[in-house]
């Protein structure tokens, strides 16, 4: 018989082996569903905090599933619904800070801001009113400088790194003194920068510029690395490639590789931008504070974003006599919070966008 | 001008190893020479010193004299650069520029070189190139998509399309056919004896009925023992290789009794 049809037997064997009981799809739903209410249940007959019984929540829905899917499912599919759970535990754990802090900040920053506090300096300001105009223009300028004086510096390095260096002395006492630089304080960086420019202006200079500088030191080694990884991972083929046609190494670099890791470099920059956008400490030191516009940043004190939130916390002003309430400097505190995490967000969005245009385009559908 | 070129007492080494030892040759201008071997006997490093690509790879350096129209390859005043643009090579893994077009792709060569040129005489050159390649009918319609969105044999072919776009005087070609269907390996066949006419051509291939067919004289590699360098057993015209061999070693490959 079976040598007649032998194929038959064999297929009802296999899909019968392949075929494994499964949970239904609304057993997640369920375990989670139940898992709150126990824990709901829990804080309120013991009086726990919020906190204590969401933890009690998510603990309850990793232990759950997996035991149901290991009577249900067996060892392996439990194994996966565990590791499942463990992640999306680890996610929710890690998106929690970040959502109250943006919901804080929003919450009380987005009263103080108006017309007036987006286009009103300090000057003459006492008690509530004025605004951020001057810092904001102090930030951009003075991240704007700092940018310029970073990319080249770090992109040239990177380019020596990767494509002249490689396994060379310098180049290993390069990747060296980039790590150390990485871990710089922010705070030393400001003070080299000062007494920089004190060595060159004499005592008691205060400039933009020199935060812009102060700001560089603590950009370049992140613009190095970022742009090192990402000209490591131009695969060596396409230089090949193109120093089989006859194109001289600089114009492979220009033309190849740069083009190649242009969207990585871009996305690293901007990384390297929004973190440098909020130091405090080292433009405290060297760009000062002020209370007036100032756009020239070679030339006397300019406020920046952080700074302006740093004096108004640490020096809020009177509440006017007959009202109650915090301090007016308390809400323009929160209120340039606001504006500054809003621009490092659109910086962000727009290194995504970059990125992805710049990207190559090695997707087969497109 | 096609080129021929002289090899004599070759060694290749990458860092301390010795990949390829004491290659003597002579590579006729306007032939097709093929070299076969089993794979790892230095087929594809021998090639890559032909027009100094060897040499990109770090620590790798070759002993010993090539002669390009008699001019000394290695010599200190060659720039490598201006031998690539006359020794064209057509790789063993297709490598086509990602951020670049199919268009762009095949006129690389002087794009890259920012050469100036009209739009219709770079038409003219990516449509022949191309045609050349057997590609044109499958990408005409879309000359303006990524390179890398063709498959696997495509790219190949658009490779060899890129690489004939520069008109070079010699095609080294490692492999050209490996990843490609019977109808377009016979259409680059058919190119190869097009171009014979004018260019020098040196195939690598690991289908003995391709250097048969295509090449007119052929070079049998092989490892004299395994970790031992890789050397030349016999330089021959293809009618003698694979009719009457001097070494047994190279009919025993030939006729498939190899190892
Ligand atoms: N970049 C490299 N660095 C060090 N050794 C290498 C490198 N490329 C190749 N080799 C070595 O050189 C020898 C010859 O390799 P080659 O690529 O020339 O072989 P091949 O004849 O082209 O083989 P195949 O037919 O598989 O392409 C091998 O032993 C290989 O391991
Ligand atoms: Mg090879």
């Amino acid at each position: 018989m079976s040598t007649t049809t032998p194929l038959e037997p064999d297929t009802f064997a296999i899909s019968a082996n392949l075929a494994q009981p499964r949970l239904p799809r609304w057993a997640v739903v369920l375990v989670g569903v139940i898992s709150l209410g126990l824990a709901g249940l829990v804080t309120l007959l013991t009086g726990w905090s919020l906190v204590g019984g969401l933890v009690l929540a998510i603990l309850l829905m990793v232990a759950g599933l997996p035991t149901w899917s290991l009577l249900v499912e067996g060892r392996r599919a439990a194994a996966d619904r565990f590791a499942t759970a463990l992640v999306w535990a680890a996610f929710a754990v890690v998106l929690v800070p970040l959502v109250w802090l943006i919901w804080m900040v929003v919450d009380h920053g987005l009263s103080a801001i108006d017309r007036e506090f987006l286009t009103y300096d300090m000057r003459n300001v006492v008690g509530s009113g004025g605004g951020i105009y001057h810092a904001l223009w102090g930030t951009i300028l003075v991240t704007l400088a700092a940018t310029v004086i970073s990319v080249p510096i770090g992109l040239f390095t990177a380019i020596y790194l990767v494509e002249y260096g490689r396994g060379k002395r310098l180049a290993r006492a390069t990747t060296f003194l980039v790590d150390v630089m990485t871990g710089i304080p922010s705070i030393v960086a400001g003070l080299f920068a000062l007494s920089l420019f004190v060595l060159i202006f004499g005592p008691a200079i205060r400039i933009g510029f020199g935060g812009a500088v102060a700001l560089s030191l603590l950009m370049i080694p992140t613009v190095v690395r970022s742009a090192e990884e990402m000209l490591r991972l131009v695969p060596n083929d396409l230089r090949e490639a193109s120093y089989a046609l006859g194109i001289p190494k600089w114009r492979t670099i220009v033309k190849v590789v740069l083009p190649t890791a242009l969207g990585g470099i871009i996305t690293g920059v901007v990384l390297a931008i929004s973190r440098v956008i909020g130091e405090t400490a080292p433009l405290l030191v060297v760009a000062g504070a002020t209370d007036s516009v100032n756009f020239n940043l070679f030339d006397g004190r300019m406020m920046t974003l952080p700074v302006y939130i740093f004096s108004q916390y640490s020096s809020p002003g009177v509440v006017p006599v007959g009202m109650e309430g915090d301090p007016p400097g308390y809400a323009r505190a929160w209120g340039a919070a606001l504006v500054l995490i809003v621009i490092v967000m659109v910086l962000n969005l727009v290194a995504r966008i970059i990125g992805t245009y710049f990207a190559p385009k090695t997707d087969r559908r497109r | 001008m096609a080129k021929s070129i002289d090899v004599s007492d070759l060694n290749i080494y990458y860092g301390d190893f010795l990949a390829v030892e004491g290659v003597n040759m002579t590579i006729r201008a306007k032939a097709v020479t093929a070299f076969i071997g089993p794979s790892g006997c230095g087929k594809s490093t021998f090639l890559r010193t032909l027009n100094r690509m060897h040499e990109v790879i770090p620590g790798a350096r070759v002993e010993g004299k090539v002669m390009v129209s008699g001019q000394s390859l290695y010599d200190p005043a060659i720039d490598p650069v201006a031998v690539r643009r006359q020794i064209g090579m057509v790789f063993q893994r297709p490598n086509p520029f990602p951020t670049m077009s199919i268009y762009d792709n095949v006129i690389a060569g002087s794009k890259l070189n920012a050469k100036k040129m009209k739009r219709s005489e770079a038409d003219a050159i990516v449509e022949k190139s191309l045609r050349g390649a057997n590609l044109w009918n499958e990408v005409k319609d879309r000359l303006d998509k990524p390179g890398m969105s063709l498959s696997g044999g495509q790219q190949q072919r658009l490779c060899i399309a890129r690489a004939i776009a520069v008109e070079p005087e010699v095609l080294l070609m490692d492999e050209p056919c490996s990843a490609l269907d019977p109808i377009s390996t016979s259409a680059i066949e058919d190119l190869i004896h097009e171009l014979k006419s004018e260019y020098t051509i040196v195939i690598v291939t690991h289908n003995m009925q391709q250097a048969a067919r295509v090449s007119d004289e052929t070079g049998f590699f092989n490892l004299k023992a395994a970790g031992q360098p890789g050397h030349l057993v016999e330089f021959n015209p293809t009618t003698k290789m694979f009719t009457n061999p001097d070494e047994p070693s190279t009919e025993a490959y030939i006729s498939g009794r190899f190892g």
